[in-house]
């Protein structure tokens, strides 16, 4: 029984999704099931908040190793929570925006979440900077190829690609290394994306009919 | 004192490369942390000591500068916000550029997110860069926020029907019946152009794949820089137009400035972080060039 309700819920909602978009009178379904979606997504948040604190609170009460950031998290949480749920500071009435400017949950977003997450994403340049040096190497005839488009779309994404290549004649204007690194991302980098995309696309509509047939069954845990 | 500070950090990030490319010959590698500070100086050195270069929009950023210019005024332009602080610092630049030229040329521009963290950066844009530069422009008649909506593609998959069944109000609380700029807006096949601003999902791939298509509404998108390969498939039929990273920004910033008047003096984020971003790129280039002559080098003498 823990098993066969959740299979039909998937066959009935899957069928009735697909028929919605073939057949027109059946097109209302759609919106309909997305705003049950949209409903659903927000129990979401709260079981995300939930299970958040629980996880980091039994990390803080068994002392497990870095607690201490368990605390951070926590207090991160709660100060940001109860900012927003009681609007403090903001301007504006019970009605307005939770980060409306002015708010106390907006000028901690922008004092601490902005810079923290820019900082994080711009840590990328080390790594990428460490790696090319290590692992972005010529071993074979497929790597050099890489490493020259490598090479060309670096200097392309710079003006000093087209400062290096402006002496080349309009009549093969191609050979510009911008122009050239456009060319690399039009042609051999778009041939593979699309190859990439129509596999996945293929994939997702047999992984979708195995969970619709109920072939697919990983998704309820357990074994089977 | 600017100049200066440019050629003694271009000689100390320089002069670095080559010492460490003779170490290299001489068959020693090179430590990563030494790696760090070359970037570190990098990105450090343009930003103490502003380089700027001349940047020309490319045909894929002047698409949809063009298609923006080209509207007549008045046309309903929809901007999504859909990115978090992560991508910000090279999204953030193309959000206000095009924000900006929408409204300058007269279009009446709804402002929305699909991402929670992507309402308070559209609140940024909002404040410190529409209202100073439009004071006149009145919030529910040229330009509306609706904010952000939890569901993702569900979202996407309502409004593309009925845009007030997911947005009943806007960000503030007031209905969007009562806003002037839905007077003629009941689905986003009601738009001349929606723009959508991120990188992740759901994003400007989802904005072609649930709006675009089925609605035949041309996509413009600004996206950070690791996510443009992936949605050139889709140009230029799918998306009129592409900005890609920190470069498609300052292209857009400086086509702004050239062919708009007003925008001549105004601040350019992007044009200023093409100093560091170039940079930054010489230096990883040079790193793959020492790379691979430690590898031949090593290659070499395991040969003999």
């Amino acid at each position: 029984m823990r098993q066969q309700v959740p299979l039909l819920i998937t066959f009935i909602v899957g069928s009735l999704l697909i028929v919605s978009v073939f057949i027109p009178p059946f097109g209302d379904l759609e919106t309909t099931f997305n705003i049950w979606f949209d409903i659903i997504a927000v129990f979401a948040f709260f079981l995300g908040g939930g299970n958040l604190l629980r996880v980091h609170i039994n990390k803080l009460r068994k002392r497990k190793r870095d607690w201490g950031f368990s605390i951070v998290t926590i207090v991160g949480f709660s100060v940001m929570l109860i900012a927003g749920l009681f609007k403090i500071g903001n301007p504006g009435d019970i009605a307005s925006a939770v980060d409306a400017p002015g708010s106390l949950f907006y000028d901690i977003f922008n004092s601490v979440q902005y810079p923290l997450s820019a900082t994080m994403y711009s840590l990328l340049a080390f790594f990428v900077a460490s790696a090319s040096y290590r692992a972005f190497r010529a071993k074979n005839r497929e790597a050099t190829l890489l490493l020259i488009a490598a090479f060309i779309i670096l200097l392309g994404r710079t003006p000093f690609g087209m400062m290096l290549t402006s002496w080349v004649p309009d009549s093969t204007s191609l050979l510009q290394i911008p122009n050239l690194a456009q060319w690399i991302m039009n042609s051999p980098n778009l041939a593979g994306q699309r190859a990439i995309m129509i596999g996945i696309g293929l994939g997702v509509i047999s992984m979708s009919l195995r969970l619709i047939l109920g072939i697919e069954r990983s998704y309820l845990g357990g074994d089977k | 004192m600017s100049n200066l500070g440019v050629i003694i950090s271009l000689l100390v990030i320089f002069g670095g490369l080559t010492w460490l490319l003779f170490r290299s010959i001489k068959g020693r590698e090179v430590d990563r942390r030494v790696i760090f500070v070359f970037i570190f100086l990098a990105v450090a050195a343009p930003i103490l000591f502003p380089i700027t270069f001349q940047e020309h929009a490319s045909p894929v950023v002047k698409g949809l500068f063009d298609h923006i210019d080209n509207l007549p005024p008045g046309s309903r332009v929809l901007i999504s916000f859909d990115y978090d602080p992560a991508m910000a610092p090279e999204v953030q630049p193309m959000a206000n550029a095009i924000s900006l030229h929408c409204l300058d040329r007269g279009h009446k521009v709804v402002f929305m997110s699909l991402w929670a963290t992507g309402q308070t950066l559209l609140f940024n844009t909002l404040q410190d860069v529409i209202r100073p530069e439009f004071p006149d422009l009145i919030d529910g008649v040229d330009f509306v926020s609706t904010g952000y909506k939890a569901g993702n593609e569900g979202v996407l998959n309502v409004i593309v029907s009925d845009f007030k069944k997911m947005f009943p109000t806007d960000v503030n609380g007031v209905p969007l019946d009562s806003a002037v700029i839905f007077d003629e807006i009941n689905s986003c096949a009601d738009f001349d152009l929606i723009v959508a601003l991120g990188g992740g999902r759901p994003g400007p791939k989802e904005w072609v794949l649930f709006v675009g298509d089925p609605a035949d509404v041309p996509i413009g998108v600004g996206v950070a820089a690791v996510v443009a390969p992936q949605l050139y498939p889709y140009y230029p039929r799918q998306i009129i137009g592409m900005l890609g990273g920190v470069k498609g920004a300052a292209e857009y910033e400086s086509e702004l400035a050239h062919r708009h008047e007003r925008f001549k003096d105004m601040a350019q984020p992007g044009l200023k972080m093409m100093g560091p971003q170039t940079l930054a790129h010489i230096v990883i280039m040079c790193f793959i060039v020492i790379g691979n002559v430690v590898f031949f080098r090593s290659r070499r003498r395991e040969g003999r």
